[in-house]
């Protein structure tokens, strides 16, 4: 399978490229060669660095430190736009096709060829013919955008790429949203374009498709260079044993033992949803379930599912031996027993809370108060006759944010940069800190104002989706201690994290998923790193189901 | 590690207002006040006539109405949604009670009114929420809708009360020399204050309007308060449309129309209500109808080109929405 690529000269070459993000390092001192027409593979976990180095080779994102060398030439992107005047192209896994225009005008959105003004039709036909040709693709010129199969807008963008005089091109996940005769068919495609000339920088979950397709394999490992070397001397053994192992201690409060008659908080049968297929599962009170996978194996969707954020097709869901059905507290069913709940305030009202993965876009209310953020899901117990007490509500936020660890500028001794600013010392009634708008907290503390919010509801199960994402150690540190401490104290909880050593230093039992069911559970022993990791990528094998063929063939 | 870096990098910790997004949140936090007032002390000035009590009265009684409806419109708003069919339900709900009032008592024409006006704003809030529909052009769809209706109630002439003059006792009876319209107004405006800032339902108008998918999470029933925020500003459009309808014991079905739609939400957004939804005040209100309604009655009082007066306002707006733009751009 490998060509003889490599011996074409060095193409792109990195050189200590360092990249932090607010404190967490993305990537620390990469140095690696990519060969002129190889198909180079970039493997890792989730949060190894290699979408990000794949996007720091396309300009997407300037590296800290370190020396990008394109054909020997010292360079440095600001932007995509720079990256594509030295042929250098990302294929991000979100495609964007126009869905008004044909294949032939999004191939060549914005470099028209144009006479006076006006689209030259006739001649943007004959150039994509052309380009089409030269890359080998049978793909009519005329099919409109809309509705075209995730493979053909696959090759829009490879063409797109190509018509900009791409010579490297970067591929983000190509084949996660494809079938296996699509999958095969890009394959074809990117060995074409290979054979051709052009550089393939591949990023993929998938080791099969990487150790079958691949000319050379870096494999990173929390944000740090493990290897480069020839694909042809890998197998996907030797590639996952390479991703295994954190070598950043960082340590983990002791797990309390769950008690042996603890019941059952939490229990799934049977749970159908987008992305989401036949999950069966229990959380037990004071039980930490860590719930691992790959990005896009339906962790997030089952917990949207659960939590009744999203449809469900088929199954049930019992929340502390109460079904989910849209019943009155007082016990009178509104419309009917085997009607699902509908709406997240009903799972709620069963006791089922989340932290959501994203906290800006799902979770925090950023342009408001800290107070209405944290007291936004309790307002109901702090309020009479609907009118929200005000000051029991912001004693019970003071106290809810106590519990969490945050500190609020101008609550208790450290009076912050907020309340100096604004300087009303010794106020009493209002409090200037409690008023700012949460946006003005760090990321750590909004996360923690987010958990705040859910004690203050006091359900009986929390699922917290990537509860540690984007904060810093000692912020994450401190959410360790509060996810134990709660759940000592009765609460389960469902921890979804794309960090396997996290679930392994908090979980009592983890659950991993794949293609939208449960793969494998293990417990005790068993639970280890490589044990998560051979479940979450499993072998490839993804059947026509994953994407179904509809209508006749219109690709190659 | 898609979203990761998204996240990571808005993460760094310290408090994000730079200078300019200091000044720019602090000048719409403050907002129209200062204009506000400056142009009251000009006018008291410069007009001997204006700073009487007669004349403010007479302010505050014709701009009843327009702040009955932009109370409930700021309620829209804030829950982030909008209405562009209130002038027309004040038409609507204007000749269904004078219409009435030709043969039935008075209560019962008024309370005829605002129920149409309540059910309009049901069918807006239905459609918007439950078909998820997008509220400018439901509401604008509606207003059309509404405008046919008003008109097939009065066949296209004045409906006159003349001779059922206790119609006009809902706004015209005086009451510690104010008017009962003027009333009225302030009972719902302090009402509608009270259930934005104090309620758990206006809590719920803020969330929604400012991060609805947060809101949901958090058990919200965010297209109910949507929902209640659409009959609201129905029912106070018909209040505001029998109260004027009330006082010049008339009614006709171009009343109002788009004019009192576009004065309603240049009153709200020069107040500095949001129409991004999730900010606002109901005084931020008040204080923006009043200044378009000093606008108004300065040029009257100092003789100036009425012409001149629409281009101040479109300016002074385009100000307000620009400050908006830029205090979220500079924060985002």
């Amino acid at each position: 399978m490998t060509r003889q690529a490599a011996t074409k000269g060095t193409h792109v070459e990195l050189a200590d490229i360092s990249k932090s993000f607010g404190g967490v390092r993305a990537l620390d001192e990469i140095s690696l060669k990519i060969g002129q027409g190889s198909i180079h593979a970039l493997v890792g976990e989730n949060g190894a660095g290699k979408s990000t180095l794949g996007k720091i080779l396309a300009g997407v994102i300037t590296p800290d430190r370190g020396q990008l060398l394109i054909d020997g030439e010292p360079v440095t992107f600001h932007s995509p736009r720079e990256a594509i005047t030295r042929g250098i192209v990302l294929i991000a896994q979100e495609l964007s096709i126009a869905p008004a225009l044909s294949v032939a005008e999004n191939v060549f959105l914005g470099t028209e060829p144009r006479r006076a003004g006006f689209v030259a039709r006739r001649a943007l036909r004959r150039r994509y013919d052309e380009l089409a040709a030269t890359a080998g693709f049978e793909l009519s010129g005329d099919l409109p955008g809309r509705g075209l199969r995730t493979a053909d807008q696959q090759k829009v963008e490879i063409l797109r790429a190509l018509c900009r005089d791409a010579r490297l091109i970067v591929m983000d996940e190509p084949t996660a949203a494809l079938s296996r005769p699509d999958t095969q068919r890009l394959h074809q495609v990117i060995r074409r374009l290979a054979a051709g000339g052009t550089t393939v920088v591949l990023v993929s979950h998938f080791l099969g498709e990487v150790a079958e397709l691949a000319d050379q394999v870096t494999i990173l490992r929390d944000g740090r260079l493990v290897r480069t070397a020839p694909a042809a001397g890998e197998t996907e053994e030797t590639m996952l044993s390479s991703m295994l192992g954190r070598s950043v201690g960082t340590t983990f409060p002791a797990k309390r033992p769950v008690r042996s008659d603890a019941p059952v908080v939490l229990e799934a049968r049977g749970l159908s949803a987008h992305g989401v297929r036949d999950v069966t599962l229990d959380v037990r009170a004071g039980e930490i379930v860590g719930l691992a996978g790959l990005v896009g194996s339906g962790r997030t969707e089952l917990a949207r599912a659960l939590c009744r954020a999203q449809r469900v097709t088929a199954g049930t869901v019992t929340t502390a031996g109460e079904p989910l059905t849209a019943r009155r507290p007082g016990g009178r069913r509104v419309l009917g027993s085997q009607w699902p709940a509908r709406g997240p305030h009903a799972a709620l009202r069963a006791g089922l809370a989340m932290i959501p993965e994203s906290r800006k876009e799902q979770g925090l209310l950023l342009g408001r108060p800290i107070t209405e953020n944290v007291s936004l899901a309790s307002l109901a117990r702090l309020s009479e006759l609907g009118l929200v007490r005000r000051r029991t509500e912001r004693r019970a936020v003071t106290s809810a944010l106590g519990q969490v660890g945050v500190r609020v500028p101008g609550l208790g001794p450290s009076r912050g940069v907020w309340a100096r600013r604004h300087g009303r010392p010794g106020q009493q009634g209002r409090d200037p800190g409690l008023a700012a708008p949460v946006s003005t907290l760090s990321g750590g503390n909004q996360q923690k104002a987010l958990f705040a919010r859910i004690l203050l509801r006091g359900p009986r199960v929390l699922i917290a989706d990537e509860p540690t994402r984007g904060v810093d150690v000692g912020a994450k540190r401190a959410l360790y201690e509060l996810l134990t401490s709660l759940a000592a104290d009765g609460l389960g909880v469902l921890l979804i994290s794309s960090d396997a050593e996290e679930i392994l230093g908090l979980a009592h039992r983890v659950l991993v998923m794949r293609a939208g069911r449960i793969a494998a559970e293990f417990r005790g022993q068993a639970m280890t790193e490589a044990a998560i990791l051979g479940a979450a990528f499993g072998a490839p094998e993804r059947g026509p189901e994953t994407g179904p063929e509809i209508g006749p063939e219109r690709g190659a | 590690m898609d979203q990761q870096d998204v996240t990571v990098r808005s993460a760094d910790g310290s408090p994000s207002l730079r200078p300019p997004a200091a000044l720019a949140t602090g000048l719409r936090r403050a907002g129209i006040l200062y204009p506000f007032l400056i142009l009251f002390i000009v006018l008291s000035v410069s007009s001997g006539p204006f700073f009487t009590k007669v004349n403010l009265l007479d302010i505050l009684d014709q701009q009843a109405s327009t702040l009955i409806v932009a109370a409930a419109g700021t309620l829209v708003l804030v829950a982030g949604g909008i209405d562009l069919s209130v002038g027309a339900v004040y038409a609507l709900a204007g000749v269904t009670a004078a219409h009435m009032a030709l043969f039935a008592p008075p209560g019962v024409a008024i309370l005829a009114g605002v129920a149409v006006g309540l059910g309009v704003g049901l069918v807006n809030g239905v459609i918007v929420t439950a078909f998820r529909i997008n509220a400018l052009i439901a509401t604008l769809a509606m207003s059309f809708v509404v405008s046919g209706l008003a008109s097939l109630v009065t066949g296209g002439n004045l409906v006159i009360d003349y001779a059922h003059p206790g119609f006009a006792d809902l706004a015209r009876t005086s009451f510690l020399t104010v008017n009962t319209s003027t009333w009225t107004m302030l009972a719902v405006v302090v009402a509608l204050a009270v259930v934005l800032s104090r309620t758990t339902a206006g809590r719920y108008m803020y969330a929604s309007g400012s991060n609805a998918e947060a809101a949901r999470l958090s058990g919200v029933r965010v297209q109910g308060i949507k929902l209640l925020t659409f009959v609201l500003s129905g029912g106070a459009a018909a209040l505001g449309g029998v109260i004027d309808a009330s006082r010049v014991l008339s009614a006709q079905a171009s009343n109002g129309e788009t004019t009192l739609t576009f004065t309603v939400l240049a009153g709200i957004v020069v107040g500095g209500t949001s129409i991004l939804g999730g900010e606002g005040a109901m005084w931020r209100t008040v204080v923006g109808v009043l200044f378009i309604a000093l606008i108004g009655n300065g040029f009257d009082l100092l003789g100036l080109n009425p012409l001149y007066e629409q281009i101040a306002l479109g300016g002074i707006l385009l100000i307000a929405v620009g400050l908006d733009a830029w205090s979220r751009l500079r924060q985002n």
